[in-house]
């Protein structure tokens, strides 16, 4: 290894001037760099007028229209006043202050927020300016350079319906914007019902665009011919399934009243009217005005922000008939030839449970025709006590199992805001309450009226009377129809979903439901020239008067809507619930309603307790 | 404790604490040059500086195992490792992805990679072997011929992947061949000047030039005019400089493309071309000008945020620094480089290998021609020519294959009594 012995290094000296220049060339830069950073200030001067401004430009938020074309929601411009504090100098702040209606106090506060915010980038001074404001301030904006203004839209109903639904559109809070990087301070999302379902739908996408400003606060034209701008791209419209017409019939029905409707085209599942009483206007929960209308209707004792038809628990009471009759028909546990005489009463074991007087004796027909309870007892009871059974927890299950398939007991994941699943109980959830083995058909009888430990939810009543309509299954009940094109049905709710029972015991359940309305407990809500299925209901109440429950569909031959109705303090299904499903149908089926007296009726009546 | 173990004895840790300070800043710098209001997380991972804290910590671990590496094995395996790293360049030819027109990148699961960035170091590897092998003390220019071709080879592939920025860094070997004595000073000398002409022509008509050369001689031969030789050849020298800057138009005119053309055109007058060549350039001293003495502050630069200085993490780093940090942090990072290079230098020499002499020699020189280039560049000394600021910028390859120079060469300095 000894080749290359450093003595023999001559070149040694080499590193001096190699140090030196190394040395000249820092030297250089030095001086280069002092030169520019102290001595020049030409650059200083360049940075400033260097001065951008990042506009965004905000996209409209898609329109919804309503299943004929009708507008549901659309947009209105105004205008944020913006400042970018950096670019704030020699201001006439009393003129300011006085173009702009606030104090001085209320000036300084904003100007710190602002200045908190970001120096250098734009943040909303004022809000909301009008289109009539903004024109008068226009042409004095030019004297106070830092500001300007950027156009917003918000949202507008032409009708002051379908509140809960539409859902609201707020500013994205501070966690969002932490976790979305789309969003930004100032940015509107949606909140609840479709705007935000649909919120990556309707959102459209931001654009950016940077300009350039002199000195006196003006445009000069965008920066690098436009190299750094993204376009804006307008959000997409939705079609909702909803009947204008029909839905502000629907709630004006409604009046003085509290309950729900929810109507459903069986065919597709497609939402024709969804009305929870009482309700409010969404044009109150926009803009400016908006928290303070929110605490406004938080605080109301009618609680209008809830959202009846979804997220309302009740025990369905008779309604619920229809679904028993069709599992014992699919169990065995009756056929269409069984038939009891029923003495008003049902009692076994103790427990007795009350009927009315009707003709005798009944088959599962005309059970449903009289809405006959010792029927409705036996044929549960008689279908939980199958010898195929081995015990109660594979009764129940079963039975679960086929009502769990009509709908019941859990949510339908729809773009619906906030539903709740209903109670339809488990064996597990009876061996909690009763222990192991401590419960027998009877113990859980008044499951066979539909009381008890049971609830459901206006929606999927009306999903059931659609289920009926359509002898056997049902699609996803949702609200948007169409995205982007009345053609471009909605790709998620185009699943059919069959039912554990067989058609042929809906065809006994259609004509049962028939003769309700022709001769039954519903005869009183006929409609003159239309066919129609229904079943009356009445929802025990503790806390006060019954809730009066109907489900109806028609016409019956080639169902067109299916509805459930409840009006809660009203007493029994046949009086208020059946004759505002059935002007409901009317109304849907032939654009208008000829019982003038009948509607008459319903419009006056109040049901409203304090 | 078993000394065998103890892979950090000796090993200089000045250099070492230099090296941690740029890349500490240059973590910072890009942080501020990427800097988002929204996401205030220095380890975001979906943000470039997220990632080159992973590339800093990285390229730590790698810089620990190469210190505990056998130093004999780096002489052993330096031509195995170039050869290596010459199939790469040929394998990114042909596999290789094209980013910025050059075709110079492995993607190997979402990471990319410039196998370039590390030729520099394995041809040093190969360089150093080659020259330490020679027996012959003779320096000339038949003895350049070998090592000439062995830094020729990833030249010229470099040149094929269209990246001429990184080819141009080959250039800085001349330091080793002057330092070894393959090339007499005078020849430097004459290089810088040729330059420094070159310059000076296009600044002015080169009839000026020409005129002012002819005038000089003139003087020249009235102070000589006894001896009569020396204006024989200093007559000889005038017509060839004369020849010279007459080309040098033809040269720029003819030769030169047009972007090539303008990118030196613009150190003269920036507004020649300030929506294309000059922008860059301008855009960058408005950006370190506005930073005054003290700097903006910490996230406060107005002009490399908002895209009005390009590259701003990458090639144009150094203008959030001057920004940001005023002259004072210009300053403080000319210095460091300045003081790292020498401390190179001086520990090159302090070699009884010359192995290890002309490594170390080639780690400095690469580092000084991509300060000397990069820093230049944003300043308006030096034609813009994209090449990492080391150690600074940000980037995977060029941080790696600068920390394994580095390293290595604080091994070999480690081991310098053991290696002859
Ligand atoms: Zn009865």
């Amino acid at each position: 290894m000894q080749l290359n012995n450093p003595n023999s290094d001559i070149f040694s000296r080499r590193k001096t001037p190699i140090i030196l220049f190394v040395v000249l060339i820092g030297l250089l830069f030095l001086m280069r760099l002092f030169y520019l950073q102290v001595v020049d200030h030409r650059y200083k001067i360049f940075a400033s007028s260097n001065v951008q401004r990042i506009i965004t430009d905000y996209p409209a938020r898609g329109l919804v229209y309503d299943r004929n074309g009708e507008l549901l929601v659309y947009n209105e411009p105004y205008y944020d006043l913006m400042v970018v504090p950096r670019q704030v100098r020699d201001i006439d702040t009393l003129e300011f202050i006085s173009l702009l209606g606030i104090t001085r106090e209320q000036f300084e506060t904003r100007m710190q927020a602002a200045t908190r915010y970001s120096r250098f980038k734009g943040s909303i001074f004022e809000r909301q300016i009008s289109k009539g404001e903004y024109a008068a301030m226009q042409e004095k904006l030019f004297r106070f350079p830092g500001f300007y203004v950027q156009p917003r839209t918000l949202r507008k109903y032409p009708h002051p319906i379908a509140a809960h639904s539409m859902g609201y559109v707020g500013e994205a809070g501070p966690s969002l914007i932490e976790n979305d990087p789309y969003y930004r301070p100032g940015d509107y999302v949606g909140i609840s019902g479709i705007e935000k379902h649909y919120e990556d739908v309707l959102r459209g996408t931001k654009g950016t665009r940077i300009v350039m400003v002199d000195a006196l606060n003006r445009d000069i034209g965008s920066f690098q011919d436009g190299r750094y701008d993204t376009l804006a791209v307008a959000g997409t419209d939705l079609y909702s399934s909803l009947d204008v017409q029909l839905q502000i019939y629907g709630e004006k029905l409604f009046q003085n009243k509290r309950g729900s409707i929810v109507a459903i085209e069986p065919s597709t599942g497609e939402i024709l009217a969804l009305v929870t009483a009482p309700g409010y206007d969404p044009n109150l929960l926009v803009g400016r005005v908006r928290s303070a209308n929110y605490r406004m209707l938080q605080n109301d004792t009618l609680k209008p922000l809830f959202n009846r038809a979804l997220m309302a628990n009740y025990p369905p009471g008779s309604v619920f008939k229809v679904a028993n009759f069709l599992v014992g028909l699919q169990e065995g546990g009756i056929t269409n030839r069984t038939r009891y005489s029923c003495p008003g009463f049902y009692r076994s074991g103790g427990i007795t449970v009350r009927c009315r007087t009707h003709p005798q004796p009944v088959d599962a027909l005309l059970a449903i025709q009289y809405s006959c309870n010792t029927f409705s007892c036996i044929q549960f009871r008689n279908t939980l006590e199958l010898p195929k059974f081995d015990n109660m927890q594979h009764a129940l299950g079963t039975w679960r199992e086929h009502i769990l398939s009509l709908g019941f007991g859990r949510t339908f994941n729809s773009d619906l805001p906030h539903e709740l699943p209903g109670l339809i109980g488990s064996p597990d959830y009876y061996d909690r309450i009763y222990g192991p083995r401590g419960w027998r058909a009877l113990t859980i009888i008044s499951l066979a009226i539909g009381q008890g430990e049971i609830g459901t939810t206006p929606i999927q009543l009306a999903n059931l009377a659609a289920i009926v309509a359509n002898r056997g299954y049902f699609y996803t009940p949702h609200i948007i129809k169409a995205i982007g094109a009345p053609e471009n049905l909605n790709p998620d709710y185009l699943q059919r979903h069959q039912t554990t029972i067989d058609s042929v015991h809906f065809e006994t359940m259609v004509e049962a439901m028939f003769e309700t309305v022709e001769a039954g407990t519903g005869r009183f809500s006929r409609i003159p020239g239309i066919t129609m299925g229904g079943k009356t209901g009445t929802v025990q109440n503790p806390h006060g008067e019954n809730h009066s429950a109907f489900i109806a569909f028609a016409p019956v031959e080639n169902p067109q809507i299916a509805i459930s109705v409840i009006v809660e303090n009203a007493g029994g299904g046949a009086a208020w619930a059946a004759p505002i499903a059935s002007l409901m149908i009317e109304k849907y089926l032939t654009r208008e309603v000829k019982r003038a007296w009948f509607e008459q009726r319903i419009l006056e009546a109040s049901f409203l307790t304090f | 404790m078993r000394p065998q173990f103890n892979f950090f004895k000796n090993i200089d840790k000045l250099t070492v604490f230099i090296y941690l300070a740029l890349i500490f800043i240059g973590w910072i710098s890009i942080y501020a040059a990427e800097y988002k209001e929204y996401h205030h997380s220095m380890f975001d991972f979906s943000q470039s500086y997220g990632k080159q804290f992973v590339w800093i910590v990285t390229a730590l671990v790698i810089g620990t195992v190469i210190l505990t590496i056998d130093v004999k094995a780096f002489p052993a395996f330096a031509y195995i490792i170039f050869g290596l790293s010459i199939v790469s360049l040929i394998g990114v030819l042909i596999f290789g992805t094209t980013v910025n027109a050059s075709k110079s990148w492995f993607h190997i699961g979402g990471v990319a990679i410039q196998p370039a960035e590390f030729v520099k170091f394995t041809t040093s590897l190969a360089l150093a072997r080659l020259i330490y092998e020679t027996k012959s003390r003779s320096r000339n220019f038949k003895a350049i011929i070998k090592p000439a071709l062995l830094v020729a080879i990833p030249v010229l592939l470099i040149f094929a992947q269209n990246d001429t920025g990184t080819a141009l860094v080959f250039a800085a070997f001349v330091v080793i061949f002057y330092r070894e004595g393959f090339i007499p000073g005078w020849m430097l000398i004459l290089g810088v000047f040729a330059v420094f002409l070159f310059v000076l022509t296009l600044i002015f008509n080169e009839f000026y030039i020409i005129g002012a050369l002819s005038g000089l001689f003139v003087i020249a031969a009235i102070f000589l005019r006894k001896k009569p030789a020396m204006i024989r050849q200093m007559f000889l020298l005038l017509i060839i400089v004369n020849a010279y800057v007459y080309s040098v138009d033809y040269v720029y005119d003819e030769v030169l493309q047009q972007h090539q053309r303008l990118r030196i055109a613009v150190l003269i007058d920036e507004t020649v071309d300030l929506r294309g060549a000059g922008y860059n350039l301008h855009q960058s001293k408005i950006a370190i000008g506005s930073g005054g003495v003290w700097g903006k502050g910490f996230l406060q630069g107005t002009q490399t945020k908002f895209n009005f200085v390009p590259e701003q993490g990458t090639d144009f780093i150094f203008c959030t620094i001057g920004e940001e940090w005023g002259f004072m942090g210009s300053f403080v990072v000319v210095g460091l480089f300045i003081f790292l290079l020498i401390r190179l230098i001086l520990l090159a020499e302090r070699q009884r290998s010359v192995f290890s002499r002309i490594f170390g020699y080639s780690l400095a020189s690469i580092i000084f021609f991509h300060f000397l280039v990069n820093i230049g560049m944003t300043i308006g000394l030096v034609p813009v020519i994209g090449i990492p600021l080391p150690f600074i910028s940000y980037g995977g390859s060029s941080l790696w294959a600068f920390s394994m120079f580095l390293f290595t060469f604080l091994k070999l300095d480690s081991k310098r009594l053991e290696l002859l």
